[in-house]
């Protein structure tokens, strides 16, 4: 009996540990792919090993243009985002006003739809107006639906701030901007840089509205896309690699730097 | 200044609502909205009014567009396009409760079992996002690749005898086949599933599961009783999050799938980026969005979670 409830309270464990291998296991295929040399235009087969790619990650037509407009656009959006988003989720948070059911339910909605459907309802927006499609509809649709992620980020930090914080310091003489700038963005600064983050991810990595209103222009996923039709470079598992690796570390460079502080406050 | 003697009294409790101040100030929360619900009502709902108005135009590229209140078009495309409509909500439903059963277990140990190698798992969870998610999808077609080891393996316990009874797959191939779609939708979607679990998992109070033990419940019916309805909220917005952006992903269906599994996302690509045939675009678009709606809405009626934001 004892032997078959450790098994049993094992079994959690082993389960949970399966479901992280399926998720990693793409990654683990994409990082020894890219030291792949393949026969032929695609690379899904091993065929032996060569660090050609790792050495020459530019060497593709337009991949790392592609990675640079996606950078850019990324960047432009996680900025656009993350001031009206921020500006939105203080609003909400702070101030009484009419209309707020309203408020909330359009930010909700952008979360609760397919992308498909709001790519194509942007895509006959932009027909109709004779917008040319390229970098600027990319960037409107990106901003628009990394803010709605950025009010949620925002509003959850903003909503634990301690209100007494910012009495104090008007009680303490500050002007508003003051204590706007001294207090209340200090305290709020995590949540922004969280939202701020998310946006820049979903952003990066957006296909399928990017896919509608791109026109001509590729961003970096829309490259992948059209590799998979054409042929994949070995080049596209360089960069995927290099990107989880870079990401990783500086996740945990993040913890290791928050825990001294951590144990620096405890001593 | 008088000295301090006392205790302050207790300061009132905080409240997040602040009195509106009096005169120019009553306008700041509106200035604080304005340009982003502006932003959100010219790019997200006018183009929803675009989008009704062009499903019930009738014209031809060349000769322009004009509304002639057509809702043919809608019989129309949900004649011809039941099947792929059919196949979205098959294929997001099965990818969701696949979702539901192997990203239970994982995030049950992140919240209770982890310990010290809590924040690492939930990384290797997160991790996997900082890499493209077409460049992670590709690598599905080595994976499942047909004589494989994992094709193998599958052939070899008989899984794929049980499969393709099922429909789900064809002979020796898991690629090109329903199964190949449904395992991709879960795997880009798993994490979605994981972290709303997780956080609903770690506010349960551990003390609750000592108490059912001590009331001689056995695990199962700890699970049973305690863990799983406590976790509900979880399991709500971990299935919408998951079911919803399936439904309307037309990537997994192209690079995993073929012909035989289109789903309603990739008719939607396709005539509106090759057919060019945008009132037929529009109208499948707009009955997907009202489909979604009416379904979010049905459920987070039924399962009684209104905090969703």
């Amino acid at each position: 009996m004892a032997f078959l409830r450790r098994l049993r309270s094992r079994l959690v464990v082993i389960a949970g540990l399966l479901t992280l291998g399926y998720l990693l296991l793409p990654n683990v295929v994409v990082t020894v792919f890219s030291f792949n040399d393949p026969k032929g235009r695609f690379n899904y087969t091993w065929q032996k090993f060569s660090t050609d790619a790792w050495t020459d990650p530019c060497g593709v037509a337009d991949l790392c243009g592609s990675l640079s407009i996606s950078l850019q656009i990324a960047a432009w959006a996680t900025l656009g985002a993350t001031v009206l988003g921020t500006m939105i989720a203080f609003a909400l948070v702070r101030y009484r006003f009419r209309a707020r059911g309203a408020v909330n339910s359009l930010i909700f909605l952008p979360m609760a739809m397919p992308e498909v459907v709001m790519a194509a309802s942007l895509l006959t927006l932009f027909l109709n107006l004779g917008a040319q499609l390229g970098f600027w509809t990319i960037l409107i649709a990106h901003i628009m639906f990394c803010l709605s992620f950025v009010v949620v980020a925002v509003k959850a930090r903003v909503m634990s701030m301690d209100p007494r914080l910012e009495e104090a310091a008007r009680d303490l003489y500050a002007g508003p901007v003051q204590t706007f700038v001294r207090v209340t963005l200090p305290i709020a600064a995590p949540g922004i840089a969280a939202g701020a983050l998310l946006a820049f991810a979903l952003s990066f990595d957006d296909f399928i509205i990017t896919n509608f209103n791109a026109g001509a222009l590729v961003t970096f996923p829309m490259f992948v896309w059209g590799s998979a039709q054409r042929g994949t470079p070995v080049q596209i598992n360089v960069i995927g690699t290099a990107m989880f690796v870079v990401a990783v570390l500086c996740v945990l460079a993040g913890m290791a730097v928050g825990n001294r502080r951590k144990r620096q406050k405890a001593a | 200044m008088a000295a301090v003697t006392e205790a302050p009294p207790p300061l009132a409790p905080a409240t997040p609502e602040q009195k509106p101040p009096p005169g120019r100030g009553r306008l700041v929360p509106y200035w604080l909205l304005l340009p982003g619900i502006l932003w959100l009502l010219v790019f997200f709902v006018m183009p929803m009014v675009y989008q009704a108005s062009t499903s019930v135009q009738t014209g031809s590229l060349e000769e322009g567009y004009q509304v002639t209140w057509h809702f043919a078009t809608y019989w129309d495309a949900l004649s011809e396009y039941w099947p792929q409509f059919l196949r979205s909500v098959l294929y997001a439903g099965s990818a969701t409760v696949l979702c539901l059963l192997l990203g239970y277990p994982l995030a049950y140990l992140i919240a209770f079992r982890a310990g010290r190698w809590r924040n690492l798992i939930l990384i290797l969870v997160i991790a996997p996002f900082f890499t493209s998610f077409l460049i992670r999808t590709l690598a599905w077609k080595t994976i499942l690749a047909d004589g494989g080891p994992v094709v193998g393996a599958l052939n070899t316990l008989h899984v794929l005898d049980v499969t393709s009874w099922l429909g789900i797959t064809a002979g020796d191939r898991v690629l090109a086949t329903p199964l190949a779609v449904i395992c991709g939708l879960t795997y880009n979607f798993l994490p979605f599933m994981i972290l709303p679990l997780y956080t609903s998992l770690e506010r349960i109070d551990g003390r609750l599961h000592e108490a059912a033990g001590d009331l001689y419940a056995t695990p199962f019916t700890t699970f049973r009783k305690v863990t799983f309805p406590l976790s509900m909220p979880g399991v709500v917005s971990g299935t919408l999050l998951t079911f919803i952006p399936a439904s309307g992903d037309y990537v997994n269906a192209d690079l995993l799938g073929s012909t035989d599994t289109r789903m309603v996302g990739n008719v939607i690509q396709t005539q509106f980026l090759r057919i060019l045939d945008y009132p037929t675009a529009a109208a499948l678009s707009f009955i997907l969005m009202a489909a979604i709606l009416i379904m979010v809405t049905l459920y987070i009626r039924k399962s009684g979670t209104e905090d969703l934001v």
